[in-house]
């Protein structure tokens, strides 16, 4: 395992991959992931997916796995529980904490004050659910929640990551790779609208319930509870059945009016983003599979690790990049907000 | 990895598009009760019984008609409407198995498709994905 750390901050940033199941989790440790994220089978966490995810069993089993490999395991317990199943929440909390994770990954304001208050030996980050995107707020979290690492949402330019960097009492991680979401994190209100079924409340953008595939003459239709969301032509790629990257008629023009279907990719950032000190860059996918984690954690350690050895003569191997796009949605990538003039 | 989506020979997909659909079919359940159903969580797969589903293989125009049941894998006549339509070529299904492939990778590049109950279809591929599965047994196709 590589220990370099970069000669500008002295810093090394932890490299977080997603885990849905074991095969995952063996591909993320193997590749040489830092620390991988998790979630309990259930509503409690943003990725509630059927035949996703760990039992209690499967979790201790993981953290007894990654231990005996030097990574840590970081819980992600980040969806907002409703009134009625709060003690649902809490009792996810409770268990984690005793399953004896590496970190809780959490977002909402009761839970974080639960959690302080029963378990304050616990670690706790600040969820990107939680849609903090200044440091006056990570601020209060720290001082009220004592949170010690916060996941910035994906809707911040590279200065203004580095000016919440330069200002916080916490540690920052970012999204390195992977799916995109336009909203304000934790707050988006699009799926809502068509099923009445939240992300941030049941853990899913397009809950499969409501998602309709169709063969049709005119192509395959993607449907969430009857509304069309994207048609594609035969040799089109796909993207994932979300709202916020459907192509939509606006103004006699039909074109993706909200979000592209691309993934994130901010590898050529990477030298800056370690200069800027942010203390670890994450890896979305917890629904993808043991040979998209290996594939992009692979990349991911490499890239890294050369950015430390090297920051001056980084540049992104095209293997790299053509190895991330091939698993990309859309297979193409963007910087998304982090290269945007406008701020 | 163009090598994986090379096509099986012609030939040898017309003949076995031609073979009675029963055999296969049942061929395929037998193999799944031995190599797949002691490893399935039946618990959570609930939803998933006595669902007629349907798994094409594009390459050798095979149609396959199948359900779970909590004894096993059973063959089904092809006129059962299915629930849930699984469609690849069988160097993809295979890559699936053998986790060289990603399923959402497969689908974004339409080379894997999926139709029907769109819940059942991601049961299945999160089940599979999370089997403790011992592959010795599948051929590789390199
Ligand atoms: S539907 Fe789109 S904008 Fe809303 S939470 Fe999901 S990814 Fe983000």
């Amino acid at each position: 395992m590589p220990s370099s750390t970069s000669p500008v901050t002295g810093r090394r940033p932890e490299l977080v991959c997603p885990v849905g199941n074991r095969a995952m989790l063996e591909a993320a440790i193997e590749q040489g992931a830092d620390a991988v994220y998790l979630g309990f089978k259930n509503a409690t966490n943003a990725r509630n997916f059927n035949g996703l995810n760990f039992d209690e069993d499967g979790i201790a089993r993981a953290i007894d796995t990654a231990h005996a490999r030097g990574c840590r395991v970081f819980l992600a317990l980040n969806t907002y529980p409703q009134a009625e199943g709060w003690t649902h929440w809490t009792s996810a909390v409770d268990r984690a904490a005793s399953l004896g994770v590496d970190a809780l990954i959490l977002a909402d304001l009761g839970l974080l004050a639960h959690a302080r208050e029963r378990h304050p030996e616990l670690r706790l980050h600040l969820s990107v659910q939680g849609s903090a995107t200044n440091y006056e707020a990570l601020t209060f979290y720290h001082e009220r929640y004592g949170i010690e690492r916060a996941v910035l949402p994906r809707v911040l330019s590279l200065e203004q990551v580095a000016q919440v960097v330069r200002h916080s009492p916490v540690a920052i991680e970012v999204f390195g790779f992977g799916g995109l979401c336009v909203m304000v994190e934790g707050r988006c209100a699009l799926s809502a609208y068509a099923t009445g079924q939240s992300p941030n409340c049941h853990g899913a953008c397009s809950p499969a319930k409501f998602v309709r595939w169709d063969e049709t003459p005119q192509g395959l239709e993607a449907r969430l509870n009857g509304f069309l969301i994207d048609r594609y032509a035969p040799d089109e790629p796909a993207g994932y059945p979300t709202l916020c990257k459907g192509r939509f008629a606006v103004g006699g023009h039909t074109y993706y009016a909200i979000e592209e279907p691309t993934s994130l990719n901010t590898l050529e950032l990477l030298p800056r983003l370690i200069e800027i000190g942010v203390a670890a860059i994450k890896i979305e996918g917890r629904q993808r599979s043991a040979a998209y984690v290996a594939q992009v954690t692979r990349v991911w350690r490499e890239a890294i690790d050369a950015a430390l050895a090297a920051p001056q003569d980084f540049s992104p191997k095209p293997q790299w990049l053509a190895a991330l796009d091939r698993v990309s949605e859309g297979a193409s990538h963007t910087l998304g907000a982090y290269s945007r003039p406008w701020k | 990895m163009k090598e994986s989506r090379l096509a099986f020979p012609p030939a040898l997909a017309r003949i076995v598009s031609r073979l009675p659909q029963t055999p296969p079919a049942a061929v395929l359940a037998f193999a799944l009760d031995r190599l797949l159903f002691p490893r399935l969580p039946l618990a959570d797969l609930e939803t998933l019984l006595e669902q007629p589903l349907r798994i094409e293989v594009s390459d050798l125009g095979l149609r396959l008609a199948l359900t779970l049941t909590r004894q096993g894998f059973r063959p089904l006549p092809l006129y059962v409407a299915p629930r849930l339509t699984l469609r690849a070529t069988a160097r993809d299904y295979l890559a699936l198995l053998r986790r060289e492939e990603d399923a959402d990778t497969l689908f974004f590049q339409r080379r894997l498709v999926l139709s029907g109950d769109t819940e059942l279809g991601l049961l299945v591929k999160n089940t599979l994905d999370a089997i403790e599965l011992e592959v010795p047994f599948l051929p590789h196709l390199h």
